[in-house]
């Protein structure tokens, strides 16, 4: 008899919205406020060019991996429209308007710092010799609201390994692109450019971080980070740097942006947790996008078997 | 039709036009990925501007001297009323699902929402007040006092909105801007006519 056990990430079939109560609920939706104004506004609505999706860009060979989150994932239209890139615009309408013609290619990522091969890289080369492989993780915003993504990518710490950081190295840094003319968002000081993020390197190094490259089986949309970003699952979404194009090895805890522009709101390590308040939002809750209810936040959403070890002893209240 | 209901019913019309775009966008599917999230920021948006728009047929009459101006004043004030109702209602329902003490906990706790609720509060008050019977009732004197509410209430909403904001706070400033204009606008009638000595006429 086979026996599986459930990992804390995993969710029971009962927790996930069953696909016809979801259908009847966009039926109710569609029906309540009036059917003769959606005929006639209809085809204002019709989808933007550009986002339908280019067999192209599928990703080829991708390996399965066993960090999957048994739920069904966010439609793929509101994971490419629903997103936070400050470097486009502060809006997200236009973030995706103006993330459109971003050239990712060629993309050199600069790996620098406590490293034995420090160096330019071409993005491509830097990923060789990994196999794609498909995370579905659960995206947690610290704005409350969270998403099934299934993410592309390498595993980070294969890459670290591969880069051989010194025996000084403690962290990694990362940087986003900095080029006001592609990234027009750039232009007004909203953050301190270029946007910094950072983990401690056992964070890095562990299993679940991911470099990531594509999402829904395809190469990753410009406005979620293209062409290659970080996921790290277990903490809040604005950790997850996109469009990377250097890589620190520190001795000490590099700045991040988020933390530099309201350090009593976000802190370095940012890991989910639903018992630190935010000032702005309580974290107790999160709603999935396109549910109705919102649901209880997991501590380290969900990966404190994966990650809970890394925090021992610290107090997450005052390390938020 | 006398020019004045024109205009009346023009601007009645202005400040429906967004609730009724916003059920054409919930019919049509266009609320986006987060429609919650849209729907409750979406009639924030024009709470405040409808309570900017009520402060500003006084400043019209001051500079202009359009004195028709102020009779759209209650009807101005009482959509921005509305807009904040359901704002907040949006808040509640929508977003909270009646969840009492998540709201009392943001209420206490979260600044933005703290100010965003005495808003909501002091609107409630005015409405209450708006009718004609309610001057009389008061008093001319009293009326006018708590009416001048409207004015906390206009600068607790832009505060709201500014608090609320994570970086950009291109949108509160303008709004605000708009705000220290109608203000401005009013301590400069109000200076004048303390300075200059009445002149028999």
């Amino acid at each position: 008899m086979l026996i599986t056990s459930r990992k804390s990430w995993e969710l029971s079939d009962a927790d996930a919205t069953p696909e016809a109560v979801y259908r009847d609920r966009r039926r109710f939706l569609k029906l309540g406020v009036g059917l003769a104004a959606g005929m006639a506004a209809g085809p204002l609505f019709a989808p933007r060019s550009g986002l339908a999706a280019p067999s192209e860009n599928k990703i080829k060979d991708i390996l399965q991996s066993k960090y999957r989150i048994l739920e069904k994932a966010t439609e793929r239209d509101k994971f490419l429209n629903y997103t936070n890139f400050y470097e486009f615009a502060t809006s997200r309408d236009q973030i995706v308007e103006r993330a459109e013609a971003f050239a990712t290619r060629p993309w050199t990522v600069e790996v620098a710092g406590e490293v034995k091969h420090a160096g330019t890289y071409d993005v491509d080369d830097l990923l060789r010799p990994n196999r794609r492989e498909e995370r579905i993780y659960r995206h947690r915003c610290v704005e409350t609201w969270s998403m099934i993504v299934p993410w592309v990518g390498v595993p980070l710490a294969d890459v670290v390994k591969r880069l051989e950081p010194t025996s000084k190295a403690r962290y990694v840094a990362f940087e986003t692109l900095h080029d006001p003319e592609r990234m027009p968002g750039q232009k007004r000081p909203v953050l301190e450019w270029p946007y910094v993020e950072g983990l401690r390197l056992d964070e890095a190094l562990n299993p679940l971080t991911v470099l990531a490259v594509g999402a829904y089986g395809e190469t990753l949309a410009p406005q979620n980070g293209a062409p290659i970003r970080l996921v790290v699952p277990w903490k809040y979404g604005f950790k997850g740097i996109k469009s990377i194009v250097r890589i620190t090895f520190t001795e000490t805890e590099p700045p991040t942006s988020w933390n530099r522009s309201s350090p009593d709101e976000y802190g370095f390590y940012a890991n989910v947790n639903p018992d630190v308040s935010h000032p702005r939002w309580s974290q107790a809750k999160e709603r999935l996008i396109g549910d109705f209810f919102k649901r209880r936040t997991l501590k380290f959403n969900g990966y404190g078997e994966e990650v809970a070890h890394l925090y021992q002893n610290m107090d997450l209240s005052k390390f938020f | 039709m006398h020019r004045q209901r024109i205009v009346w019913w023009a601007v009645f019309a202005a400040l429906s036009a967004p609730l009724a775009w916003l059920g054409v966008l919930a019919a049509t599917d266009g609320l986006g990925a987060n429609p919650i999230e849209f729907v409750t920021r979406y009639l924030g948006d024009w709470a405040l501007r409808a309570l900017l728009a009520a402060l500003a047929p006084t400043a019209l009459n001051i500079l202009f001297g359009w004195t028709g101006a102020v009779r759209l004043r209650r009807m101005v004030g009482l959509y921005a009323f509305a807009y904040a109702v359901l704002h907040v209602s949006s808040y509640v329902v929508l977003d909270q699902f009646f969840d009492w003490a998540a709201i009392w906990a943001d209420v206490i706790k979260r600044k933005y929402i703290t100010a965003g609720m005495a808003t909501v509060a002091i609107l409630s008050l005015l409405a209450a007040t708006s009718w004609a019977g309610a001057v009389r009732r008061l008093g001319a004197k009293t009326w006018k006092r708590l009416h001048r509410g409207v004015y906390a209430a206009a600068l607790l909403a832009c505060l709201h909105y500014a608090w609320m904001v994570k970086a950009d706070l291109t949108g509160p400033a303008l709004h605000a801007a708009v705000l220290a204009v109608l203000l401005g606008v009013r301590m400069a009638a109000f200076t004048k006519k303390r300075l200059t000595p009445l002149r028999p006429r």
